[in-house]
């Protein structure tokens, strides 16, 4: 089976050679033949890199110990959802998985916009398939996880800290979104390359950005779930290099999905959206490197391993290739016109976009230093919460002002007065909220009240843009107010499903500001039937089990939670002991008050020989909240994503006019 | 069992690479030059975002997003944009 493995991974690469040579210089020489043959040349890579994966997988579920991959990621205790996880869990098969993704996508781009751009298309393959070369050349000549050793009677097991439900769907979705950047970045290079810089590059990857920024958006919520739940420390988010590398393509990608609108309706922004698309490559690129080079402590990075120094140097020529096209086009990027004034939809989305980037790039500093240091000072200096909390004010606070303001301005110009007119209600509305929150006690943290005055500012917005819009509608024909609801929404889906984005935006704020600025905790040690009080909640130790599992053993305290005096069900906290692995984790108990969006959040820190326990109490409020937002946020994508009839008639109407032209 | 997994194999390899090689295969053509369709295609989003940008400006106007004033300031602008895009769009079709 290794053989098949990896002969599928050498065709793989030689198909991908082909299609970025023979593709390149048929589009270079307008050979049809030859761009064709590179096409179907990508399209059988995937078929290619998918038997390479199906033979992996399947050597998993088989144990088949025999390829040290296998061995060195699994066990025959290992459960088989997380034999199936291994795949991408260790520095070979993660490129594997790119692989797969990566050709798997190119070829559903491919065909599905070949009529679109037929004109670079023949430029877009050679591009992918470049791309691509990189992540066939990684599994076949630097880490296979097919190479065969004699096999051992049972495997080193997996990391603990991926035995997690959630790790099953956060790598996946994280590689989905990161690998999904290739198809726009490919498009905008292809456009290039062939001198076609009108907006049907555009229009042929956007949805292909919407759901890699979208299934980036969700591995990163999931991502924050699971160290939430499993690594237990009563946090989501710690600022880690890996986390942030996640999060800066994210941030790329949605200055991006803005900027990409002022060049559609203003043919403005062109040379900046080809930086951004390609910004959020080579980003999601070094999110990569950073997950799997090992680089860098972190608790995500997985891996020490021998793929970073090719990565590092992708990375570097991709930045250069894509710097030098840009720059060899700046003549055909000419904007065809200006921004009219300061207060205008377009501007709004400029400062959204200069703030986006600003933060991604402070974020960058941040991982990169400690990078820097040691190769400057000899030292390893890294960055720690304070750096990044500081310019998550410092960039957030305005951007949430500008989530707000934004929907509320016209293209091209809006009065002052206008303005005044406009904002007034959810000004109001924003004040007397953050009044009442004054009064309440919240200004103890100044950022968290003007975060929340803030917040409430965009969501009255956004009602009021529903509300209006829907009044709108409603005078110009007898339709209900639910119809022209409706109506309202399915004529632009982008614009509504991006406004319920900005309210699942707005809801992750609050749960961060929330559970980060107001939250309490306690520790204490207890002996059966003592009490620990925190925030309205008691929680009252009852006794210690032991439970064995199918590849863990399972130590558990168990405790009886009171809320303000009455009983209210109860938790039990702990650590497991991974034999195979032998690694201790923590268990956390998390109760989850769905009406306050708030979590009572219980570690099991230490159990002792006099049968007390060492405990941790932290009440999360509003924390909720974030994992609400991954749901809404999902749902607002869905809007803008689903597909547009209006859309399709008007190129089909472009199409018939441009044969009627040339008739 | 290993010999047909061998066989399978080398037969998804031959298609594979059949399905490559077969546009090679046959008269070459050069791919048909683009022409001007380039020019025709930005005539067009030129006219169809000058459209849009109308449809966008009446309805920011009804919303109250855009005061009277302004409306009646902008809306001949718009409609020579469109005016222009139309006729651009003949002008590249003759």
């Amino acid at each position: 089976m290794a053989f098949i493995g990896r002969g599928a991974l050498i065709f793989t690469l030689v198909l991908l050679v082909w299609a970025a040579l023979a593709g390149g210089y048929g589009a270079l020489r307008g050979r049809h033949a030859l761009a064709e043959s590179a096409r179907n040349a990508l399209l059988a890579s995937f078929a290619s890199a998918s038997v390479a994966s199906v033979v992996l997988v399947v050597a998993f579920i088989r144990h088949d110990f025999s390829l040290a991959y296998v061995a060195a990621h699994s066990s025959r205790q290992l459960p088989l959802a997380y034999r199936l996880s291994a795949f991408w869990s260790g520095e070979a098969g993660s490129p594997l998985l790119w692989l797969l993704v990566l050709t798997g996508m190119s070829s559903a781009a491919v065909l599905a916009n070949r009529r679109l751009i037929a004109e670079s298309l023949p430029w877009t393959v050679p591009v992918l398939a470049a791309i691509a070369c990189f992540f066939a050349f990684i599994p076949v000549f630097v880490a296979s996880p097919f190479a065969t050793e004699p096999a051992p009677a049972n495997g080193a097991g997996m990391n603990v800290s991926l035995q997690n439900p959630y790790m099953l769907a956060h790598p996946p979705l994280l590689y989905l979104g990161y690998v999904g950047l290739t198809i726009p970045f490919a498009f905008a290079m292809a456009a290039l390359a062939s001198r076609r810089t009108d907006e049907r590059w555009l229009l042929a990857t956007r949805r292909w950005t919407l759901a890699s920024w979208t299934m980036l958006g969700v591995a990163i919520l999931l991502g924050a779930k699971w160290a939430y739940e499993t690594i237990g420390w009563g946090g989501y988010y710690a600022w880690d290099p890996v986390e942030n590398a996640a999060l800066m393509p994210w941030l790329a990608s949605t200055a991006f999905l803005h900027s990409v609108m002022v060049q559609e309706k203003k043919a403005m922004l062109r040379v900046w959206n080809v930086g951004l698309v390609s910004l959020a490559f080579c980003l999601s690129l070094f999110g990569t490197f950073l997950t799997r080079s090992g680089v860098i402590n972190s608790i995500h990075s997985f891996s020490q391993s021998s793929i970073g120094a090719w990565f590092l140097g992708f990375i570097a020529v991709v930045t250069a290739a894509a710097a030098g096209l840009i720059a060899s086009r700046l003549p055909i990027l000419r904007a065809r016109s200006r921004l009219e004034s300061l207060a205008s939809r377009e501007a709004a989305f400029l400062y959204n976009n200069l703030l986006l980037v600003a933060f991604a790039l402070t974020m960058l500093w941040g991982v990169l230093f400690p990078l820097v240091s040691q190769a400057v000072r000899g030292q390893t200096w890294t960055v720690g919460p304070p750096y990044y909390d500081f310019f998550l004010r410092i960039f957030g606070l305005p951007l949430l002002l500008l989530m707000a303001l934004g929907p509320l301005l016209a293209w091209r110009r809006t009065s002052a007065r206008s303005l005044l007119r406009i904002v007034r209600w959810p000004a109001l509305a924003a004040a007397t909220a953050g009044g009442l929150l004054l009064a309440k006690g919240a200004g103890s943290s100044p950022a968290g009240l003007v975060a929340y005055t803030f917040s409430v500012f965009v969501l009255a917005g956004i009602g009021l843009e529903f509300a209006r819009g829907t009044r709108a509608r409603r005078a110009l024909g007898s339709e209900s107010w639910l119809g022209a609801f409706f109506t309202l929404v399915s004529r632009n889906r982008r614009r509504y499903g991006g406004y319920v984005s900005h309210a699942a935006v707005v809801l992750l704020a609050i749960g961060v500001v929330g559970s980060s600025v107001y939250s309490a905790s306690a520790s204490a040690r207890l002996q059966p039937g003592q009490t620990l009080s925190l925030a309205g909640y008691t929680l009252r130790y009852d006794s210690t089990t032991f439970k064995r599992g199918a590849n863990h053993d399972e130590l558990r305290a168990h405790f009886d939670v009171f809320r303000n005096g009455k009983p209210d069900g109860t938790v039990a906290a702990g650590k497991n002991n991974y034999h195979v692995e032998a690694f201790f984790s923590n268990a956390v108990a998390i109760r989850t008050d769905w009406l306050r969006a708030q979590d009572l959040f219980v570690i099991g820190q230490g159990f002792n020989r006099d049968g007390s326990v060492d405990v941790k109490v932290i009440v999360n409020p509003l924390v909720d909240l974030i994992w609400i937002a991954g749901a809404i946020f999902l749902l607002g994508s869905a809007i803008a994503m689903w597909p547009d009839a209006r859309e399709r008639r008007r190129l089909a109407r472009h199409r018939l006019e441009l044969g009627l032209a040339r008739a | 069992m290993a010999a047909v997994t061998y066989l399978v194999s080398l037969a998804a390899l031959l298609a594979a690479a059949l399905f490559v090689v077969r546009p090679l295969v046959g008269p070459r053509e050069r791919s048909k030059p683009g022409g001007d369709s380039g020019l025709e295609l930005i005539a067009l989003e030129r006219r169809d975002r000058a459209l849009a940008a109308l449809s966008e400006l009446e309805f920011d106007h009804r919303t109250g997003k855009i005061a009277d004033a302004d409306y009646q300031e902008l809306l001949p602008a718009l409609r020579r944009e469109a005016a222009d895009a139309l006729r651009a769009i003949s002008g590249v079709s003759a």
